[in-house]
């Protein structure tokens, strides 16, 4: 994160010092709004959920008792958390690299000069225009059992626990693949010219100027898109409840769905703390992804 | 593929069968990109029972040109759309100001504890929604704010990412310039809205693009505070294609189409901002 902006100190003592208490008055005034915003649903959930996570509620939610972190221990080895954590995990390995490699290749490939080029990237950056919900109606039409065009492709079949996941997956990876094409094409066209110039006449072919070059250049966006798109799957919620309700037999529950689907009071406890699961999955999958990326990513230009 | 890793130049320069190559690849892909839409338009216009019985062919079958208009009244689109709309302006303008008021609070205003709430503003970046869901509808439901505006709105009134976005844009802003607008009388007010708001425009137009856009596509919120049917938001409302019966289910098809399209014209008329703003993240890294 940035530095606040360093400030030169004002000459005139008498006349600074009611500057900065006006300027004390204006500064909580304007950040005002904001703090109410962020206390009442960030940082007082923050400290619910961990209350919740201490307690066990009765069925309507009136009387609680204190249950300590027993109910920690309990939810994090439950079969259903394991289950819900292997389960987004296998979607972020059906949606992260096939995506990945997709919005790279439609990226690549529209990256050049050509009469009319703007309406290929166009058409390449329209499903941004698809919200998760509308991806998923989309998918519906294509793979639904009963009624859809690829209903009868066994791989992607949304009846069967083997293949479900990674038919709602492939909508996710349709639907991320504008957002994808953006950030590499821009990646793309921040290279300098000059580099591809120098490489070709070094006696670079276009695959090795691609791996040696290009890859490395653009490997920050790459590296923002591994954790942006992860971190998506690991929320997936709008695809499972359109386009199978978590089933069939459990097999498309996501960890966000097993969390959400927890309504009653009695159970706010367990999915308080399987939401606490996910806050750390996900800190901990961004933060790992920075610290192995880092390494290998290549910050200049 | 990996030969077009640079532009080839002139578009008038160059062979004619490599330029011809590459609009054959790129119509390629435009096909399989664009494939799940038509598909869906097809299925829209479609009577869905006679569809089906022709064995789903690539085409609409006995089409219905009026779907989009029962789609409106029969699917109760109207007044989702007025709704996600309504929700959506609040969200949008909120954001706006909450988030122009604190980047100028963090950029141009001295006093103790700042650098302090700048973390603690930034730390709400780490809690996604999903985190926070169940405390925060125990929260609404207490307020009594199910099926409601307020309950819609209220936890999205302020954004951190607004706040580190056009508070970029305000530290680029030279300090001389606050200097000089200050000896001509201008007190803080008169520069945010005179000064600062129209020279960091770029940057809000940007974050307001990307606001809409999420706040528009929401859907685990309202799914979780909504459950009378009059109070669905458009993307919500799409849930029931699945619940529809068969006669009907071109109805929420065509539901789908008309919800992408204020993002869709978004991406056509303002695609300058939503890059910027989309890419903002990436940027920074």
């Amino acid at each position: 994160m940035t530095k606040p902006l360093a400030v030169p100190v004002d000459e005139d003592h008498v006349r600074s010092r009611r500057r900065s208490i006006k300027d004390t008055m204006l500064g909580l005034a304007f950040l005002g709004p904001s703090a109410v915003i962020f206390t009442a649903f960030f940082f007082y959930p923050l400290y619910r959920l961990v209350w919740l996570g201490l307690h066990q509620q009765n069925r309507t939610g009136t009387r609680e008792r204190w249950v300590g972190f027993s109910q920690y221990a309990d939810t994090l080895t439950s079969a259903d958390f394991l289950d819900g954590v292997r389960i987004s995990a296998t979607y972020v390995l059906y949606t992260v690299p096939l995506g990945l490699v997709l919005g790279v290749l439609l990226a690549v490939v529209a990256d050049r000069k050509l009469r009319g080029i703007k309406v290929f990237q166009t058409i390449f950056a329209s499903t941004v225009a698809s919200s998760v919900a509308v991806a998923s109606v989309i998918f519906f039409v294509l793979i639904n059992p009963q009624v859809g065009y690829f209903g009868d492709v066994s791989f992607l079949s949304l009846s069967d626990p083997g293949s479900a996941l990674r038919g709602v997956a492939l909508s996710s990876v349709w639907q991320n693949l504008g957002l994808t094409f953006i950030i590499v094409l821009a990646g793309l066209q921040a290279i300098p010219a000059e580099i591809n110039e120098a490489a070709t006449l070094d006696g670079y072919g276009p695959f090795r100027r691609f791996w040696r070059i290009t890859i490395p250049l653009i490997s920050p966006s790459l590296m923002f898109l591994v954790v942006v798109l992860t971190v998506f799957a690991f929320q997936a919620y709008a695809q499972v409840d359109i386009l199978t309700g978590g089933g069939p037999a459990g097999a498309t529950e996501t960890l966000v769905w097993k969390i959400f689907s927890d309504k009653e009071p009695s159970q706010y406890g367990e999915g308080a703390v399987m939401a606490s699961g996910l806050f750390v999955i996900t800190l901990g999958v961004t933060l790992a992804q920075f610290r192995i990326l880092e390494k290998r990513v290549h910050y200049g230009a | 593929m990996s030969a077009g890793a640079t532009a080839t130049g002139d578009p008038t320069l160059g062979p004619v069968w490599k330029r011809a190559s590459w609009y054959a690849v790129l119509s390629a892909l435009s096909v399989l990109v664009l494939f799940p839409i038509y598909m869906t338009i097809v299925r829209a216009l479609s009577t869905p029972r006679d569809y089906v019985q022709r064995g789903q062919p690539l085409y609409p079958v006995a089409v219905q040109p009026d779907i989009f208009g029962r789609a409106w009244t029969q699917g109760d689109l109207g007044r989702q759309m007025a709704l996600s709309a309504v929700v959506t302006a609040i969200i949008v303008t909120a954001q706006l100001t909450t988030s122009i008021l604190s980047a100028y609070a963090f950029s141009f205003l001295q006093f103790r504890g700042r650098t302090a709430m700048f973390y603690l503003f930034m730390a709400t970046l780490m809690l996604p929604l999903e985190v926070t869901l169940i405390p925060n509808v125990d929260t609404v439901q207490s307020l009594g704010w199910f099926n409601s505006i307020q309950g819609l709105t209220a936890p999205f009134l302020a954004t951190a990412f607004g706040t580190f976005l056009i508070r970029q844009g305000f530290l680029g802003i030279p300090r001389d310039l606050r200097d000089a607008a200050a000896l001509d009388g201008f007190g803080h007010l008169a520069f945010l809205w005179r000064v600062a708001i129209p020279i960091t425009r770029p940057v809000v137009a940007s974050f307001g693009v990307i606001a809409f856009l999420s706040a528009w596509n929401q859907y685990l919120w309202p799914r979780a505070i909504v459950n009378e049917a009059k109070w669905n938001t458009i993307q919500i409302g799409l849930k029931n294609v699945g619940a529809a019966n068969v006669d009907e289910m071109n109805i929420g098809v065509a539901a789908a189409i008309i919800a992408a399209l204020p993002v869709l014209a978004l991406l056509i008329f303002l695609q300058r901002h939503l890059v910027r703003g989309l890419t903002a993240g990436a940027v920074k890294g």
